[in-house]
């Protein structure tokens, strides 16, 4: 653990890191008889780019998946915003605020760039079938919120000239971006991003890291990343989470992580015992 | 202030034009910009009221009468504020080439002294901060998009919505200021310095009067009858003279509307939903999209495919004649208007063109059926020949009288006279008043009585007294056996064909001419994958021996056309090769205009010329290649050398591309 204090720490380059906002403490994630997760803790800062990283099959996106909700780890818990988190769907946890992109692209591939990610503002909708079906009253305004939003995160984004294009048309890594806009277009206060770089060239990672950055500045994003590019993740982040076999084996800044020697030897694939 | 040669009740200044158009026009829309989808629109008295606070802002901020304001990012409606707002301070704005590297941005930041920047984004910021480390007189950096920007030390990095708001809170303080100094401008006070792209050595700052940028604006208004009711898109750099003379001299004299993109990559998009009236595009703006609709159609339903081949044919026949003005016969018109209605109006609305009423390219010789494309659609595509000294206007081509080969008559206004060695001399209200701290190129430019060496060789046709531009007068030489050496001419017309994107043909006191030729990647290989021919790079597709049978048949073809003009004969290319690389202004090959820097290439690839003339058949090469973010790097390859048969003199030709 971190001796950084309750309250936070600034970084190198001058920005405030707040509280300690999610905690996972002592997750194991079983299934049947794979431990996909053993015993581990660590905790997300508010406003920090917090990445975990690990060889193929340490755990990674299983981590993820229990921060969204999507899997129920049997061991531990999950404390946000300093409250234990009882066991949720995802759609209960996208509510508090927590949204996430997908290691392989999770658009509906016939609609349009804007319509995809207008779908990421559902959890701002309440109005009405009945207002809905006739556009009217509660549905209207809300619409024309919805839509503002989203067209403030096309600019964002700079995805203006993909509007009105069917997600089904476009080059990966404009795809990726879609993605990102959709998790965007629905505020939340932590984005999950599961690879968000995988598969991209040079140029793409570039844009993409520079969108991580430029997301978590304006908006103050708390930003989750798995990613593989070990530059990239050593560039973006604040404080790294190392994982190997389901376990954790390292925790804090990049340069720390680094030095460490158990990083070392996993990534360079010394044999286990 | 009375000026002996200001023509009664003419505003002095563009902020005096600014006042009367909030006046004349108040409510009427002076700009509009589609943001977050969509079209914001600012009427006159509007947009007089952001520049005011603006020029109130930058009162606060401490600017002086004389001050450069250096202004970069793409065309936006506040960017263009704060130009006319640097003029109400006194100041004097200079647009920049927003994609310049930023070694030439720092160039030019240091040769004009600017002491604001006004930035469009962070990307602009970072390269003036970079350029900061050897500058020291950049006072305060102004910024529009404040993306990325907000941890940076803003003790003198400021938000030009935040300098509106000092100016209008500041406003009791500084309006007798302003006041005064707005009054001070006149017909001789300074309106813009805009930077020449430089085709030779460094940019040149050239000054523009307010005299030269509102006679100007006044007499190609008045041409082309531009009325308060017409709409353009502002899409090209803010630092060329042409969107300058466009968005806001002519903008401010009629009083039309100048319309914004959202992004680059919107453009087209953007100009389909605002359909402009007055359109300028460069050729290389034209060719692409008659490229991409030419591809698309290829792709369509056989019916359609034969409709549109159908119609476009009779068009081309049919359509020049009627925009001209000449008879047509009542069977043709009808089938041209049954085309309009199946093909060619669709078309048009596809290309935002419906609208167009006067359309204008320079900059490059078009090519002649792209021109004739277009004119068959019904779109008014006129040429227009200017330089950045003379506020644009030089020639123009008026209606009925447009051809592709001439760049027209004198504008109103201009004096033409021919030297003897060719070259193009003019004289005009527009002309220049010096380049800034360079005495000695003004005197070798300008003369005492106001003459302007265009650099261009041309004559005057005696029957039409329309203008032909043959080349560059220094680039055109003289073969070893003594006859006319054009490489433009050729170059032009081996651009022509859909294939070549770029040409460079040598022969300067040679015994024969030969070429470099790059090839078009969007329609070469779009061939390629009709034709199941894999590559991997632009290097391997140019080094195909089907592509270079395919040059080599469109290099005969143009020799065969070159052979058919007695004065140029000699200018047939005998060899050439299809360079490994495409010529960049990242590489410094071409100018940030794309226009071809001769001695550049001629040094750089000096290997290639030794083999074009010593008869080999195939040389090694390495060229150093910069990326675009700096880096520098290395591609080597083995080009084959190709001969092309050649014409004699005066053989009868007829040439498809004609």
């Amino acid at each position: 653990m971190l001796d950084a204090s309750q309250d936070g720490y600034t970084t190198a380059d001058g920005r405030r890191i707040g509280g300690v906002v999610m905690e996972m403490r002592n997750i194991t994630l079983r299934f049947g008889g794979v431990v996909a997760i053993k015993d581990i803790s660590f905790d997300i800062r508010e406003g920090e780019i917090r990445a975990i990283i690990g060889p193929n099959g340490a755990g990674k996106s299983s981590m993820l998946n229990v921060i969204s909700g999507f899997y129920n780890p049997q061991e531990g818990e999950v404390i946000y915003r300093g409250q234990k988190r009882p066991p949720m769907k995802p759609y209960q946890v996208a509510r508090q605020g927590i949204a996430r992109t997908f290691q392989n692209i999770a658009l509906f591939e016939g609609m349009t760039v804007l319509d995809n990610v207008m779908t990421g503002r559902l959890n701002h909708m309440s109005a009405s079938i009945f207002d809905q079906a006739f556009w009217w009253g509660k549905a209207q305004r809300e619409e024309v919120e919805n839509r503002k939003k989203a067209e403030e995160i096309i600019d964002f984004l700079e995805i203006q000239h993909i509007r009105k294009t069917p997600v089904g048309r476009l080059p990966y890594g404009l795809k990726k971006r879609v993605e990102l806009a959709r998790a965007l277009v629905s505020e939340p206060s932590i984005l999950l991003l599961d690879e968000p770089m995988a598969g991209m060239n040079v140029e793409e990672k570039e844009d993409m890291s520079r969108f991580v950055l430029d997301v978590n500045d304006e908006y103050g994003t708390t930003i989750v990343l798995i990613e593989h590019d070990m530059g990239v993740v050593m560039d973006l982040s604040d404080r790294v989470v190392v994982m190997d076999y389901g376990k954790k084996i390292g925790d804090g800044t990049p340069d720390e992580v680094r030095r460490n020697q158990e990083v070392i030897d996993a990534y360079l694939g010394v044999a286990h015992d | 202030m009375a000026q002996k040669d200001a023509p009664q009740g003419v505003p002095q200044s563009v902020p005096a034009l600014l006042a009367r158009n909030v006046a004349q026009f108040g409510s009427k829309p002076a700009y509009r910009e589609k943001e977050l989808g969509i079209w914001q629109n600012w009427s006159w008295a509007e947009a007089a009221e952001e520049i005011d606070a603006m020029a109130h802002g930058l009162l606060a901020l401490g600017a002086n009468r004389g001050d450069y304001v250096a202004v970069i990012g793409r065309n936006r409606p506040a960017l263009y504020w704060s130009m006319v707002a640097a003029m109400k301070v006194g100041a004097i704005p200079v647009p920049l080439y927003q994609d310049s590297v930023a070694e030439e941005m720092a160039y030019v930041l240091e040769h004009c002294g600017a002491r604001f920047v006004v930035c469009g984004d962070q990307e602009q910021v970072d390269k003036v901060i970079e350029a900061q480390e050897t500058l020291h007189h950049i006072e305060h950096i102004l910024y529009l998009d404040a993306r990325g920007l907000r941890k940076y030390d803003h003790s003198r990095l400021h938000a030009l919505k935040d300098v509106q708001a000092e100016g209008r809170a500041a406003r009791e303080r500084f309006a007798a200021e302003l006041k005064a100094r707005e009054a001070e401008l006149d017909f001789d006070s300074t309106c813009v310095m805009l930077y020449t792209s430089g085709t030779t050595g460094k940019p040149k700052g050239v000054v523009l009067s307010n005299r030269n940028i509102i006679l100007t604006s006044k007499a190609s208004s008045e041409f082309d009858r531009l009325d308060p009711h017409d709409e353009v898109l502002a899409y090209l750099p803010m630092a060329w003279v042409g969107d300058f003379i466009f968005s806001i001299g002519q903008a401010y004299w009629t009083g039309f509307c100048v319309n914004c993109p959202e992004s680059a990559d919107t453009m087209m998009t953007d100009l389909r939903e605002i359909g402009p009236t007055y359109f300028f595009a460069p050729p290389r703006v034209f060719e692409n999209l008659l490229t991409s609709v030419m591809i698309r159609m290829e792709d369509a339903g056989a019916i359609k495919r034969r409709l549109f081949h159908h119609f476009l044919a009779h068009a081309k026949v049919v359509g020049p004649k009627l925009l001209d003005g000449k008879p047509v016969g009542a069977l043709d018109k009808l089938k041209y208007q049954l085309g309009n209605l199946m093909v060619i109006g669709p078309l048009k609305n596809a290309l935002g063109m419906s609208r167009v009423r006067v359309g204008y390219t320079a900059g490059e010789a078009i090519g002649p059926e792209i021109f004739d494309f277009y004119r068959a659609l019904g779109i008014n595509l006129k040429q227009l020949y200017g330089q950045t000294e003379a506020s644009v206007f030089i020639t123009q081509q008026p209606d009925h009288e447009v051809r592709p080969d001439t760049v027209g008559v004198p504008s109103p206004g201009v004096e033409l006279r021919i030297a003897d060695n060719g070259e193009v001399y003019y004289r005009s209200p527009g002309v220049f008043v010096e380049y800034y701290k360079n005495p000695e190129s003004t005197a070798s430019t300008k003369d005492a009585e106001g003459w302007v060496a265009t650099g261009d060789a041309g004559f005057i046709e005696p029957d039409t007294g329309h203008l032909r531009i043959i080349d560059r007068a220094k680039d055109v030489g003289k073969m070893a056996d003594g006859s006319l050496f054009a490489p433009k001419y050729v170059e032009n017309k081996l651009k022509f064909f859909p294939n070549i994107l770029e040409a460079v043909v040598f022969g300067n006191g040679r015994d024969y001419c030969t070429a470099f030729i790059n090839i078009d990647l969007t329609a070469v290989g779009n061939w390629a994958e009709r034709n199941n021919i894999a590559y991997a790079s632009y290097q391997e597709l140019a080094g195909h021996p089907k592509v270079l049978e395919t040059i080599q048949s469109h290099v005969e073809e143009v020799n065969r056309s070159v052979a058919a003009d007695p004065m140029l004969s000699g200018c047939q290319v005998h060899r050439f090769l299809v360079l490994h690389k495409e010529l960049d202004a990242d590489d410094g090959e071409l100018t940030r205009t794309r226009k071809v820097r001769r001695r550049i290439i001629e040094e750089k690839f000096a290997d290639l010329i030794d083999a074009l003339y010593s008869g080999k058949a195939r040389q090694y090469t390495e060229t150093e290649v910069t990326y675009e973010d700096g880096r520098k790097g290395k591609i080597s390859a083995t080009l084959e050398i190709r001969d092309a048969a050649t014409m004699a003199e005066r053989a009868p030709a007829k040439v498809a591309a004609e």
